[in-house]
């Protein structure tokens, strides 16, 4: 049992404490926006941001996360207005599958909020999502029309 | 802008027990273009042909018979039948039909097969006549109601004018009247030349829902009362289940129920994924491995040495002159082995189905690339006639060919099938996902060049040794025996052909088939065909003393698409000036999937193992861009799935079974590692070719070969990972 506060509504999930905070959002929550990848942290497709920092999901427990604020893809944009990365990725058409894309764009709103102009080597550095598809150089594109916006 | 979401059918067919996806859709309809009849679609507007819906709003449905896997093929699909609709582009949506209700209405929307980078090029012709065929129906409606000739009419814009009179009316006012018309029999097609709507760089369609996390993957399925299973297939492929115990994980939270799937694994239904996967981890199981078992990469290496050597029997893909006698008279003889491993797709969203079954009915909702093979295995492992099964296909989470196979539908079904009336989701763990791929073939290849005493190259014996897809895939594609797709690349003539006239030579393929099993992995045999071929070229130009690109120029006068667009290449990267310093150059040209395509890097090394890749520029000649931004995407992602799995894959067998279990161990290139992929698209017009695969059969060649000028180190066996060697 667990009280997660997602997207700014407090929600009580019925779970073991050691339960990834990923298949909470995803199967007790049922926000499916944020996506299973891995399991290990590895690929980011389950980015979701615990106190305003991305987090691979999967990676930490509902009991880490009770009481922390998390926004999951479906929470980033703010009273219906879409986020600037969101935008962003719209205007540069980024995705191809789309799979990985909640992850990388929750990745890159928390890049913008803590550098809100990121050069091509701190992206390099902070972006570190798989993309299997391949939308890298999209990305990149997408994410410095973000930073000017 | 026009956004749109693609399973509309799909999503109306969450509601079960109500109206299933398209229940509307009139069944048994025998003409693919529409018909006396009018048929509705789900919301009760009218079907203009089976390609076309039209709405009283002006909406345009326009039907999809093949799967978006990320490709833009639903886009590019869309604008064909659009451009020749006529129809405004802002008001169109798109939706699957199922294939159920494509075999009721036999077949009316073809092939739905999405796979060997057919998309576009092999449904192009009856989708626009479909948007064809629909604009003329529309035009007559409108002119019999103004009792007018037709031929006094256009359309532009979902507009219909009638040029004298000046009066309009629009395609959402006349669909009606026009569903109800006998269609031409005859339609004539554009010229691309006029195209307005294909052609050009428009917009994907599904984009929005793909930043938002509003689109429903496989994954994301959810519905009443749906359970969810996680499964351990035997790791040993050929392996059985002798037993496992029940007893242990039948207490743990949430689980109802642990079900034998096949002979060979085991799934755990639970109330949650990640309770059936808790409780599957814990779950006791006894396997028969068998005698696969003792098979590993070493084992598998020396037997496709084996078949490296001349003694031993090989198919014939390719041969004119005779290659072994020039090369044993020849003035210099230069010879070198290759290999290719095993690669896993390891598409981002892992293998997964839900399935609804009844003694009376038998639903299934997934990504696929081939709606109807996934229809197919579904028959099969349910036993119900096809009008008592569908499949209502979802957003892939990447395909790369994986989803063109159908085992984890058979696995969804069969579990369904023990808990009937309870809708299953069996999802994979991504351990399972690379542990039961169906993985790139492995082979080694055996290449020898022989030169006069001009430095001419006389002969050229190329000896592929390996597995054969077709052999496992689709054996009643051989012939006598011999895969034909073995020789994608290097082959004769058709799709896949050698761009490269040699006066002597000689291309076959031992065939040997490890247990471990093959598909179609993007790109498939021209893969690593090119790799083989491109990287030898190199060594054939280092032997004649010749620059790499003129070397290959001389040997391809007889092939001017192929040289073009490697001449493109040399132009955009500059070949014939001086890289920068510390900077080396590599170029590579192949054909497949009906495509030319070429690629060249530039690269720097460190300590002669570090390597960056500064720039890469390809060309492509697929004959017609339906969509340039999105051939200018699958460009630039082939080279990351191929850079990705030279540098990182690399699938090794071990006691049987594969030994990378996710992505710590099989890793893929992050953003950091690529460069920009600079596209050059050279479309020659009177052929249709594809674009999702052929551009990464140039991918490491590239690379390789500008490895090579920067260090004069040959690299043929990989993973480079293996050598010591990574990214920068």
């Amino acid at each position: 049992m667990a009280n997660l506060k997602i997207n700014g509504k407090t929600i009580n999930v019925d779970v073991e404490d050691d339960t990834p905070l990923l298949w909470a959002i995803r199967e007790n929550v049922g926000l499916t926006g944020t996506k299973y990848g891995c399991g290990i942290a590895q690929c980011g497709a389950c980015t979701v941001h615990v106190d305003g920092v991305a987090i691979r999901s999967c990676g930490i427990t509902v009991n880490e996360a009770a009481g922390k604020e998390i926004t999951t893809i479906e929470g980033l944009a703010a009273g219906g207005v879409m986020h600037k990365v969101q935008l962003a990725w719209i205007a540069s058409d980024v995705p191809q599958c789309g799979y990985c894309q909640s992850g990388m764009i929750m990745a890159v709103a928390a890049l913008l909020k803590e550098n809100p102009k990121p050069s091509d080597d701190d992206i390099n550095d902070a972006i570190t999502n798989i993309c299997r598809c391949g939308t890298f150089q999209q990305v990149r594109e997408a994410i410095h029309a973000a930073a000017n916006t | 802008m026009n956004q749109h979401v693609i399973p509309k059918l799909n999503r109306r067919a969450f509601v079960i027990g109500t109206a299933t996806a398209g229940a509307g859709l009139a069944l048994g309809l025998d003409l693919p273009f529409g018909g006396p009849a009018v048929v509705r679609a789900a919301d009760g507007a009218p079907e203009v042909n089976a390609w076309v819906v039209i709405r009283p709003d002006d909406t345009v449905v326009i039907r999809i018979a093949r799967s978006e896997m990320g490709q833009g093929t639903l886009t590019g699909l869309a604008q064909l039948v659009a451009e020749e609709l006529e129809c405004d582009w802002s008001k169109v949506t798109t939706e699957y039909p199922t294939p159920g209700q494509s075999v009721a209405r036999k077949r009316a929307w073809g092939d739905f097969s999405t796979g060997g980078s057919r998309g576009i090029r092999t449904s192009q012709d009856y989708v626009r006549k479909g948007g064809a065929t629909a604009r003329v129906m529309l035009i007559q409606a409108a002119a019999n109601e103004w009792k007018v000739p037709a031929a006094e009419c256009k359309a532009a814009n979902s507009v219909i004018t009638h040029t004298p009179s000046g009066k309009t009316t629009t395609y959402g006012k006349v669909a009606e009247a026009a569903a109800k018309l006998e269609p031409p029999a005859d339609v004539k097609l554009k010229d691309p030349k006029d195209w307005t709507i294909a052609g050009k760089g428009l917009k994907r369609l599904d984009t929005t829902d793909k930043t938002t996390g509003k689109m429903i993957y496989g994954i994301d399925v959810k519905l009443p009362g749906m359970l969810n299973a996680a499964i351990k297939d035997c790791p040993v492929f050929g392996g059985k289940v002798k037993s496992f115990d029940e007893a242990k994980v039948s207490g743990m939270k949430g689980v109802k129920k642990v079900v034998p799937v096949g002979d060979s694994a085991v799934a755990v239904v639970a109330d949650t994924w990640w309770h059936a996967k808790t409780a599957l981890d814990a779950l006791p199981i006894v396997w028969d491995e068998g005698d696969n078992a003792k098979v590993s990469s070493e084992t598998i290496a020396k037997w496709l040495a084996e078949g490296l050597d001349n003694a031993q029997p090989a198919y014939v893909g390719n041969q004119n002159g005779d290659a072994k006698a020039a090369i044993a008279g020849a003035a210099k003889k230069v010879e070198a082995v290759y290999s290719y491993p095993f690669q896993n797709h390891a598409t981002m969203e892992p293998m997964n189905a839900t399935v609804l079954y009844t003694p009376d009915k038998c639903e299934v909702w997934c990504g696929t690339q081939n709606g109807e093979a996934a229809f197919a295995a579904a028959l099969e492992a349910s036993g119900l006639p096809a009008d008592k099964v569908d499949v209502h296909k979802l957003m892939l989470g990447g395909g790369f060919g994986r989803r063109g196979m159908t085992d984890y539908v058979r696995q969804a079904v069969a579990i369904a099938k023990q808990m009937p009336g309870t809708p299953i989701k069996l999802l994979w763990s991504r351990e399972e996902d690379m542990q039961h791929g169906k993985y790139h073939p492995v082979t080694q290849c055996k290449l020898t060049g022989a030169f006069d005493a001009d430095n001419n190259l006389v002969a050229l014996h190329y000896r592929l040794s390996g597995q054969s897809i077709l052999f496992s895939v689709r054996p009643e594609a051989l012939q006598n025996g011999m895969d034909p797709a073995a020789f994608q690349g290097v082959a004769q003539s058709g799709e896949a052909a050698i761009g490269y006239s040699v006066p002597n030579l000689l291309v076959e393929h031992s065939m040997r088939n490890p247990h471990v099993p093959p598909g179609f992995w993007r790109g498939v045999n021209v893969n690593h065909n090119a790799i083989y071929m491109e990287c030898f070229m190199d060594e054939l130009a280092q032997a004649a003393g010749q620059d790499p690109l003129e070397f290959r120029r001389k040997l391809m006068g007889k092939n001017p698409k192929h040289l073009a667009v490697l001449n493109a290449v040399a132009e955009k990267i500059g070949w014939s000036t001086p890289a920068p310093k510390g900077v080396y150059r590599g170029i590579a040209q192949v054909m497949g999937y009906g495509s030319y395509v070429a690629g060249a890097a530039e690269i720097s090394v460190t300590d002669g193992s570090k390597i960056k890749v500064h720039r890469i520029v390809a060309s492509t000649d697929p004959g017609y861009v339906v969509n340039p931004a999105q051939v200018e995407r699958q460009i630039a992602g082939s080279f990351v799935y191929g850079l990705s799995a030279l540098f990182y894959g690399g699938c090794t067998v071990k006691d049987g079974r594969i030994e990378q279990t996710n992505f710590d161990t099989y890793n893929s290139m992050r953003i950091n590692e690529m460069p920009k992929v600079e596209a050059v698209m050279v479309p020659s017009g009177g052929f249709w070719g594809g674009v999702g695969e052929p551009t990464i059969g140039v991918a490491a060649p590239a690379v390789l070969n500008a490895y090579f000028a920067a260090t004069g180190k040959r690299i043929r066996s990989f993973p480079l990972r293996n050598q010591n060697i990574s990214f920068a």
